[in-house]
């Protein structure tokens, strides 16, 4: 949820519009030429597994990148200091690599057209229908939060009411992605992320120049909140009270392994990206690609929030009218001239909207594939299932306008929900990883390591740390602490359930447990794939180098 | 070979992505050469209340030199290295 204080209106002109008006147009010509090459279901939701790797890579990225991502990181800038490279280097960067190296041989060898039906495919129709049910009303749920952030910026912005921007935005995203299919949300995504670079780099630029560069800005910090503000794990000692409510172990283990790895390798809006790729290389460089920009793009979002932080003191205190998600919006503000500025407003736009196209076209593919499909009109030629995803787009965008207006009046139900949603990432993890790797896991299992790792860290964060059962310092720590407590549950629970289940027969799970292989997957790989840079391991290992390496001026 | 695995290649046989998705990189080419142009004559022509707002560095001209210098990056790229054509297998039937 964002709240934009008044007084950040922008001084936008004609020009501005005029680079707003061309980005609308490109976004929407893009879905009408993406139109022609739908022709089958498997088009429109996985754009007929045949795009290069550099398309998804950047995809993968963006589809992340959205603007509440943005805000929100720069505001934990603002708010934390330099902790929020955490959220990058060992929150998303070790999982990416996972992703790619170790999970994609199966999740793309397989053949699966989502991560609901991985589930289906190596434990049975339990795990398959929950996680389906709860991933289709989690997509509309955050796309909504998504088209309220969205308005709420707008208005703050450009003055335009709330509701005229829920509604041309929603509208939008309709159109290019039942017009065109993922091949359309894909291409905008890859747009969108340039746009969203020459919107932050000058606005970086800029702001170090205001604050008297690097060393101008670490100086006002440390005279203002100690020197640990610029350190990257100052104050994470157990024990030690610091601002993040977090210790290392929290950190790497709840953040950096359950949370992240969580949310990167079985989000399907993250994967969808990765399973449209046109070979099993080039699905395994997508999210290796991604994470190069990845480890950079934390700095044109931190160096926002640490610049707003010097020129405002008082931001996100009762002293101010300021709150941490302003950081941004009042350096385009402060700082850009008409132009400049235009292209800034255009990436944020184009990025709320990225955000909330992921969320719509992996919920229409999952809709679409793993609920209708599969329970309610089974065994139809692929034309109805084409249609019926293109007619399911549209409503999965209105039902989204709708939440986005009920976000309007009942933002903490909203915040509450996600809170909810977010715990069925964690066992979601659990479930993969020990499917994956543990050929006896039993079918029953995954159901119910799911139920018992997402019941196991509601219990924590909602009882145990809401009710003060025992005492951790913030929100943000709660969350780390939930994601341990309910990745051990989901294993413990799956342990047990196997013990007394039937094992999945072994036939059927090739091509899904480590050590088997999928029948079909012996094609040569294609030519030009063995060149030194496209090799996944070298591409791996060398992100999560350079992320260890990012860490070391910070750390000491 | 299940029958999902069927299922999705025969699919995969059908699909007319890969023989007529047109290609990105004229897109983003295209576009950034159209803001770039379009902020470097906003760099050209700035007033000094721009200038000093922007800290004395005249933003929209190299911000816009940039743009411009992507977009004919990827321009270049696509005239250097076109499309692959399809297999003929998969060459479009119109």
């Amino acid at each position: 949820m964002h709240y934009l204080a008044d007084g950040l209106r922008l001084p936008t002109n004609g020009l501005d519009y005029a680079i707003l008006a061309i980005y609308f147009a490109v976004v929407l010509g893009i879905g009408f030429a993406a139109r022609r090459s739908v022709k089958t279901s498997l088009d429109f939701f996985l754009s007929g597994r045949s795009l290069p790797a550099w398309v998804t890579g950047l995809a993968f990225v963006a589809a992340n990148l959205g603007a509440t991502e943005i805000l929100g990181m720069a505001a934990t800038g603002a708010q934390y200091g330099v902790a929020v490279v955490h959220w990058y280097w060992i929150g998303a960067i070790p999982a990416m690599v996972f992703l790619g190296l170790v999970m994609m041989p199966f999740y793309y060898g397989s053949k699966v057209r989502s991560v609901p039906e991985f589930l289906l495919q190596r434990f049975d129709k339990s795990a398959h229908l929950l996680s389906s049910v709860l991933f289709a009303f989690a997509s509309i749920l955050i796309a909504g939060v998504n088209l309220y952030a969205l308005s709420i910026v707008v208005e703050a912005l450009l003055g335009w009411p709330q509701w005229v921007s829920i509604v041309v935005a929603g509208l939008f995203v309709l159109a290019y992605i039942t017009i065109g299919g993922l091949s359309s949300a894909i291409y905008n995504e890859v747009l969108q992320f340039f746009v969203i670079l020459a919107a932050l780099i000058p606005l970086t630029i800029l702001g170090l120049k205001r604050v008297g560069g690097w060393d101008g800005l670490s100086d006002s910090l440390t005279r203002q909140h100690g020197g640990d503000f610029l350190t990257a794990w100052g104050g994470t000692g157990i024990g030690d009270p610091n601002p993040l409510g977090a210790n290392w172990l929290t950190i790497v283990l709840g953040l950096g392994f359950v949370l992240s790895f969580g949310y990167w390798t079985t989000n399907f809006a993250e994967v969808q990206r990765a399973l449209s790729a046109k070979n099993l290389s080039a699905a395994q460089r997508t999210p290796l690609i991604a994470a190069f920009p990845k480890i950079f793009i934390v700095f044109i979002v931190m160096i926002p929030g640490l610049v707003a932080a010097v020129l405002v003191p008082k931001i996100g205190t009762a002293g101010s009218d300021l709150t941490y998600n302003d950081a941004i919006p009042l350096l385009m503000q402060e700082l850009l001239p008409n132009g400049v500025l235009g292209i800034a407003v255009t990436g944020l736009l184009a990025a709320f909207m990225a955000g909330m196209a992921a969320n719509v076209s992996s919920f229409n593919t999952v809709f679409t594939a793993d609920i209708w499909a599969k329970y309610v009109v089974k065994g139809r030629p692929d034309t109805y299932y084409l249609k019926f995803g293109r007619l399911i787009t549209a409503i999965g965008v209105l039902a989204s306008i709708g939440t986005a207006f009920l976000a309007a009046s009942f933002s903490n139900i909203m915040g509450y929900l996600q809170t909810l949603f977010s715990f069925f990432n964690v066992p979601m993890f659990v479930v993969f990883i020990i499917g994956m790797f543990w050929k006896r896991a039993s079918m029953k299992s995954g159901v119910w390591g799911l139920l018992a790792g997402t019941t196991a860290a509601m219990v924590n964060y909602f009882v145990i740390y809401k009710q003060g059962v025992i005492d951790i310092p913030s929100d943000q720590g709660a969350n780390f602490v939930s994601a341990i407590v309910g990745f051990v549950a989901g294993a413990l629970v799956m342990v047990l359930v196997t013990l007394f289940t039937a094992p999945k027969p072994e036939a059927e799970l090739a091509g899904l447990v480590y050590g088997t292989k999928s029948p079909g997957m012996e094609e040569p790989p294609q030519e030009g794939d063995q060149v030194w840079y496209r090799r996944p391991a070298l591409l791996g290992w060398g992100a999560i180098v350079l992320a260890a390496a990012c860490y070391v001026p910070y750390s000491f | 070979m299940s029958e999902l695995q069927r299922e999705v290649s025969e699919l995969e046989a059908r699909s007319a992505t890969a023989a007529r998705l047109f290609d990105i990189r004229r897109i983003i080419g295209g576009l950034f050469v159209v803001y770039g142009v379009i902020v470097t004559i906003a760099g050209i022509t700035a007033s000094e209340a721009d200038l000093k707002k922007a800290q004395d560095i005249n933003i929209n001209l190299w911000t816009g030199l940039a743009m411009l210098a992507l977009g004919l990056f990827f321009l270049g790229w696509v005239w250097l290295r076109p499309t692959q054509a399809p297999t003929p297998a998969e060459a479009p039937q119109e």
